[in-house]
């Protein structure tokens, strides 16, 4: 990888926005366009619009595409019916994550993967090493895609206006469909990372800057702003959703981040991570390690990723994967991963060591978050 | 927001202003603020404690980040500001006027500290 960060095809759009740009996993992104407070509120109360052109797309196709993704990740992806996605994960042979993963079901033969940023390469290098065996073809098409994120309360009524609202309408979470918006060639999914209803949206490179504007112009009576990654990551952090570096990595199995169910044991034929994935659940059960827990405080300082979670009596019973003031809940908010003792809701005495305070916090069950409707 | 020309400033990123009556105001300037992202803490020196110029002498803390807040020049703290550890966001909304951070009795035999103008600040930060 050069040093130099990649821009994606929204570059030009940001820097006329005047957003603050942050290099992120090998790309220049934008980190906010104002304040990230404000964008945060405006997908949990309106509409928010993101650039995503960083995240990994791989294509798998083939007759054997639906067997190859089987063997290779921890989920039955053969059983994703036509339109449908899944939420899915790929683990070393040792049962650690290497990523976490949307697939989703295009075609009997043709899936698409999308894969973190940052781990994107690895994840293609497994899929093609892992897939020797198969009769399909494991492409790289992360130059083939730009991808916004329509996300938010309003997400459905602004992107409505650029579609048909029939298809919309019937298009449920974790599905996706191929349709003309603003009249360019998109595949819309109705998935997010932020715990609102909302789409993203693959579109060709070219594409991209005409579909932000277009966007951009639907949802200006409902509100609708550009939004940067600093409210992408407290939006997913209040719904309590894991992301791979921080509550996910490869010394964390998905029983360990309390994610058990993506593994599908009952599938057929062997694949990568099972004999030690099968060990990981039995120890989740018998013996459990620490446990992904959610911790709220009442002051203003905020625990962040690596700061050591304390029992009452001083000694470290955990660690912080990931926190920030939450602007829903008016608070600080963290994710931690906290010996199983002193896990359970309620659990009282814990402390966050914030650079040498050893601030109250309580154990609360995740997410921070739920929307209602 | 440009930055005010009756103000000195650090390559810290801190603005203060003439002392008057040996007193001088201490904040961040935009430029920082802006960097920053939205404050949610502030730390700020205790009144009556000794400041050093150059050193950290409290903290700002914002959603992604926390960031030491250096003292201009040395002296002794006569008064902080309450609203900005109340609401801190005033540090973005209005870095050089009720965003202000604390006031400092300006040790006129400690070793100054390199302050520049607005000019040459404006440079500093476009480099």
């Amino acid at each position: 990888m050069s040093d130099t960060p990649r821009v994606t095809a929204l570059d030009a759009v940001h820097r006329a926005l005047g957003a603050t740009m942050t290099d992120f996993a090998g790309w220049s992104m934008p980190l906010r366009y104002g304040s990230e407070r404000a964008e945060h509120q405006a997908v949990r109360n309106a509409v928010g619009l993101f650039d995503l052109s960083h995240m990994g797309e791989i294509a798998v196709t083939g007759p054997g595409a639906a067997a190859l993704l089987d063997h290779a990740l921890v989920g039955r992806l053969s059983a994703v019916r036509l339109g449908r996605a899944r939420y899915t994960m790929i683990c070393e042979a040792g049962g650690g994550i290497l990523d976490d993963l949307i697939v989703y079901r295009l075609a009997d033969e043709e899936f698409l993967v999308v894969a973190n940023a940052a781990n994107a390469e690895r994840v293609l290098l497994a899929l093609r090493e892992r897939g020797t065996a198969f009769e399909a073809e494991v492409r790289d098409d992360r130059d083939a895609y730009a991808l916004i994120a329509v996300q938010g309360p309003a997400a459905a009524g602004v992107l409505g206006r650029l579609t048909d609202p029939a298809g919309l309408a019937g298009l449920r979470y974790y599905a996706s469909l191929r349709a003309e918006v603003a009249g360019r060639s998109v595949l819309v999914a109705r998935t997010g990372y932020t715990g609102e209803d909302g789409f993203e949206l693959f579109c060709a490179p070219d594409d991209a800057e005409p579909l932000w504007a277009a966007l951009t112009e639907a949802g200006a009576g409902d509100g609708l702003v550009p939004c940067g990654l600093a409210c992408r990551d407290t939006l997913r952090l209040e719904a309590g959703m894991p992301l791979y570096g921080h509550e996910l990595t490869e010394r964390t199995t998905p029983f360990d981040a309390g994610l058990g169910r993506v593994v599908k044991f009952d599938k057929e034929g062997d694949f990568v991570g099972r004999a030690a994935l099968e060990r990981a659940a039995e120890r989740a059960v018998s013996d459990p390690p620490r446990v992904l827990v959610g911790l709220v405080c009442e002051e203003r300082r905020v625990p962040r990723a690596g700061y050591p979670v304390l029992a009452a009596d001083g000694s470290t019973v955990g660690e912080v994967t990931s926190g920030a003031p939450s602007p829903t809940l008016g608070r600080p908010i963290a994710m931690a991963y906290v010996d199983a003792a002193h896990a359970a809701p309620g659990t009282g005495g814990v402390a966050v060591d914030i650079r040498g305070t050893a601030v109250p916090h309580e154990v609360v069950a995740l997410p921070f978050y739920r929307r209602q409707d | 927001m440009s930055n005010p020309q009756n103000l000195r400033y650090t390559r810290d990123h801190e603005w203060l202003t003439e002392a008057a009556d040996g007193v001088a105001t201490v904040g961040i300037t935009a430029h920082a603020a802006s960097a920053l992202g939205d404050v949610v803490y502030a730390q700020l020196p205790e009144v009556g404690a000794a400041v050093t110029a150059g050193s950290p002498c409290g903290e700002l803390e914002s959603t992604k980040a926390i960031s030491d807040i250096y003292a201009p020049v040395s002296g002794e703290v006569t008064e902080v500001n309450q609203a900005v550890v109340d609401d801190p966001e005033l540090v973005n909304s209005a870095p050089f006027e009720g965003g202000w951070l604390f006031r400092v009795r300006v040790d006129t035999d400690a070793e100054p500290g390199e302050l520049l103008s607005a000019e040459e600040y404006t440079a500093f930060t476009e480099q």
